[in-house]
């Protein structure tokens, strides 16, 4: 039982603060970035390149740091504190677990330098019209054309879509649209002919798209993790994911706290600092507990996340899901409420931990999709 | 990074365990598991085991008898006995006037009280609460005027749990009524229940049950010597007691066996032409709380990893105040959830469990069904004991976040 870190995830965490510090502390930098096609700064991505981050959960073989789920864990809650635009989540912590757990097969032996160089930004376009969450729940098409396969469909709410040089596409090769045997993953160039795009910012000032696939031809090659057999893959990356935005979560929930507790000692009405009086004190004592509670999850979400059992994998990390969802909620909500007016402000930084923690709520699944999900895989959390 | 337990301390965990299986008498646990009360010779009886292994007085000094185990290995063993269920050692005993004794307690004393207070041959319990110092303790009213060789005890404690067992009670009592400050006055005496002018009354509580007493003294004449540490300096034993009894608050145990028991009766409980388990908003309903648990386990875990790191004498951590926030809200709901098994069956009052005249009695509905209310009306009491949950709130507002 050890709750440290390494001397070198120790390193990590230091080096990553100061690199995000650098390009977030000021808020306005923020805005600018968000002004750029994209929503983002594509020099700052190329400066993560060079520290190392991008090719963080890549093995050494692969040219990669090595890091696993704690290493991310530790990125991902400094990204939630500066509320970094980047699409670091979709490219390296999505699509890189993804790649990374079929590292050896050519389509993703290509991408994966590209992403540690900072040359290719990856895109999962996984949400279909009606899927919801359900990973299983694929319509697009991949009719087989000899050597090829044609895609014809549309791809929703597809994170960081819009900008991104690579697609990968879950799309049914087989089977009925909410089979689990049938569905292929697809690395596909975004620029090949077919692909239309539809990009649009999030509420939470990060971007995404619509996408639709219109006789999309593609050659065998561009399949990872088997024909038919995608789903496994795909789930994989997504519990890895989902570990990720917990620690983002935990990352802007602190951040979010700390705010609060400094303007409840700073702001005065009635002649005294409004954190004098006990109703809001303790207000902000339950944001704590939901925090720490968050963040036990949030490590545990990261212990997990590596587990080669589908089954236990995704049941601590459908377990964190649900108590980052509850926390994000009360956290984001009650910080809002304490700051009075000016934490309805679009200027105020205190509302965009908000919006990016509510989105993060959402966000492959809402708490009670996750909570459905173990209560009726049967299995006790407390055994 | 690691959640797991070491090989090593996996060893100790099943050796506890172990202990407990060979040990433990199964008609105490068949009780606990039902959750009636316990009386005081199963108590006696499971201290008495523990003390001749030498795990009764685990984190006392260990010339006292104390292990000298970790913050981990004392967390393991609370987790375990929580878990069997069996009970932990006496907490008047073993976390409160024990370690005050040892550490504040002259040679004599010492002497006299600490090996019969390990075995429970001596029941202590605890005179601080008064009809009008709860929260605010330092009000404290019981006065001890100094005639002599010996103090004059006057006053009432209230609350004091399980004190018809009581051979002996600590007692806060001010000795100085002109002291500056309200905590500066107070002493910190031992007094033996048989004085003359000690009389205890029973408060009956919402479950039914006789679990807390008021303590009333008239002129009671005390040995000087029953004095512990010196006068008037008995509020800073009094925080050290109760800084003391941090490593298991959350009763993480307690919960995780609760709920594994209310898990495995709600596949024997019919709901409809189903098992209740089988019920959607039953499973969400368990689950939920279950994440919650798996949760707070793991913040405990980090306490305890902290406070091993921190050394054994450091502060009281004031992240154990979360664990009591945290802690109690799931017993408390893991009560609400029982009643929900039991359905209809919560309704027939069973008068007082522990009455032997009545225990042979045919039970009314399921075995299991009769603790269901008593131990939810009872368990209101855990997030008002030991600091009431908005004192444990206004210690992390002022520990944690600095108002």
């Amino acid at each position: 039982m050890d709750f440290d870190f390494s001397d070198d995830q120790l390193l990590l965490k230091e080096s990553v603060g100061k690199m995000f510090a650098a390009r977030y502390s000021d808020f306005e930098k923020r805005k600018a970035y968000q002004k750029l096609p994209n929503g983002y700064d594509r020099a700052v991505w190329s400066e993560y390149a060079e520290a190392g981050i991008l090719s963080l959960p890549f093995s050494e073989d692969h040219g990669g740091f090595g890091g696993g789920p704690v290493e991310t864990m530790i990125v991902m809650e400094q990204i939630g504190r500066s509320l970094a635009v980047e699409p670091y989540l979709a490219t390296v912590v999505l699509c890189g677990a993804i790649l990374k757990h079929c590292a050896a097969e050519p389509a993703a032996a290509e991408l994966i330098p590209k992403i540690a160089a900072g040359e290719a930004v990856v895109a999962l376009a996984q949400i279909e019209r009606g899927s919801r969450y359900d990973l299983n729940d694929v319509s697009l098409a991949a009719r087989k054309d000899g050597e090829d396969y044609i895609l014809e469909g549309e791809k929703s709410v597809v994170l960081g879509g819009a900008g991104a040089d690579f697609l990968i596409v879950s799309a049914r090769t087989g089977g009925n649209r909410r089979d689990a045997n049938g569905i292929s993953l697809f690395v596909v160039d975004a620029k090949t002919p077919g692909i239309s795009r539809r990009g649009y910012p999030t509420q939470d000032g990060q971007h995404a798209a619509e996408i639709s696939f219109a006789q999309v031809k593609l050659p065998a090659s561009t399949i990872i993790g088997g024909e038919g057999h995608g789903l496994a893959l795909l789930s994989r990356g997504v519990d890895e994911a989902i570990a990720g935005i917990c620690a983002e979560a935990v990352g802007a929930m602190d951040e979010l706290v700390k705010m609060t507790v400094e303007y409840l000692k700073t702001r005065k009405q009635f002649g005294v600092a409004i954190g004098s009086f006990q109703a809001l004190q303790h207000r902000s004592v339950d944001m704590l507990v939901m925090l720490e509670q968050a963040r036990s999850m949030a490590i545990y979400a990261a212990l997990s996340a590596g587990d080669d059992n589908a089954v236990t994998r995704g049941q601590a990390v459908s377990a964190a899901k649900v108590q980052i969802g509850r926390s994000a909620k009360f956290i984001g909500q009650q910080a809002t409420q304490l700051h009075g007016g000016i934490g309805m402000t679009m200027e105020y930084k205190g509302g965009h931990y908000f919006k990016r923690l509510t989105m993060i709520e959402q966000m492959f699944g809402e708490a009670d999709y996750h909570l459905r999900k173990l209560a009726h895989a049967g299995a006790s959390l407390a055994a | 990074m690691d959640l797991n337990l070491s090989p090593e301390e996996t060893a100790f965990r099943d050796e506890i365990r172990a202990f407990i299986k060979a040990e433990f008498n199964p008609e105490t646990q068949q009780k606990m598991i039902l959750g009636r009360e316990i009386g005081k010779q199963d108590f006696v009886e499971w201290q008495r085991k523990l003390y001749d292994k030498g795990w009764a007085t685990p984190h006392w000094p260990v010339e006292y008898g104390g292990c000298g185990w970790g913050p981990v290995q004392e967390y393991i063993f609370i987790n375990e006995l929580e878990q069997a269920p069996a009970p932990s050692p006496l907490p008047f005993n073993v976390s409160m006037v024990g370690p005050v004794i040892a550490t504040f307690g002259n040679e004599e004393q010492k002497k006299k009280f600490l090996p019969g207070t390990a075995s429970l041959d001596i029941w202590w319990c605890q005179g601080f609460s008064e009809p009008g110092a709860g929260s605010d303790l330092a009000g404290l009213k019981t006065t001890a005027r100094r005639e002599g060789d010996f103090y004059i005890i006057n006053g009432q404690k209230t609350w004091t749990t399980l004190a018809q067992y009581a051979d002996w009670i600590f007692v806060l009592a001010r000795t100085n009524p002109q002291a500056e400050k309200k905590q500066m006055g107070i002493s910190f005496i031992l007094v033996d229940m048989k004085t003359p002018g000690v009389t205890v009354r029973p408060i009956q509580l919402i479950d039914g049950g006789h679990e807390v007493n008021e303590v009333w003294f008239d002129e009671v004449k005390v040995p000087a010597e029953n004095l512990v540490g010196q006068e008037n300096r008995g509020w800073d034993y009094a925080k050290f007691l109760l800084g003391n009894e941090r490593m298991g608050i959350a009763r993480v145990g307690i919960t995780k066996q609760r709920l594994r028991r209310i898990r495995e009766l709600a596949k024997l409980e019919r709901y409809g032409d189903h098992p209740l388990m089988e019920e959607a908003w039953f499973r969400e309903k368990l689950t939920a709380v279950e994440i919650e648990l798996k949760a707070l386990e793991i913040t405990q875990l980090r306490v305890v990893a902290e406070a091993r790191k921190r050394g054994r004498h450091g502060e009281p951590d004031p992240n154990s105040s979360i664990l009591k926030i945290k802690g109690s809200e799931l017993q408390q709901v893991a009560t609400e959830l029982m009643m929900d098994v039991v359905g209809p069956f919560v309704m027939p009052f069973g008068a007082s469990m522990d009455d032997e005249d009545r225990t042979n009695e045919p039970p009314i509905g399921p075995d299991y069904a009769a603790a269901a209310a008593p131990s939810y009306f009872n368990n209101r009491k855990v997030s008002i004991y030991g600091g009431s949950n908005e004192i444990q709130r206004n210690i992390i507002a002022k520990a944690i976040l600095g108002f």
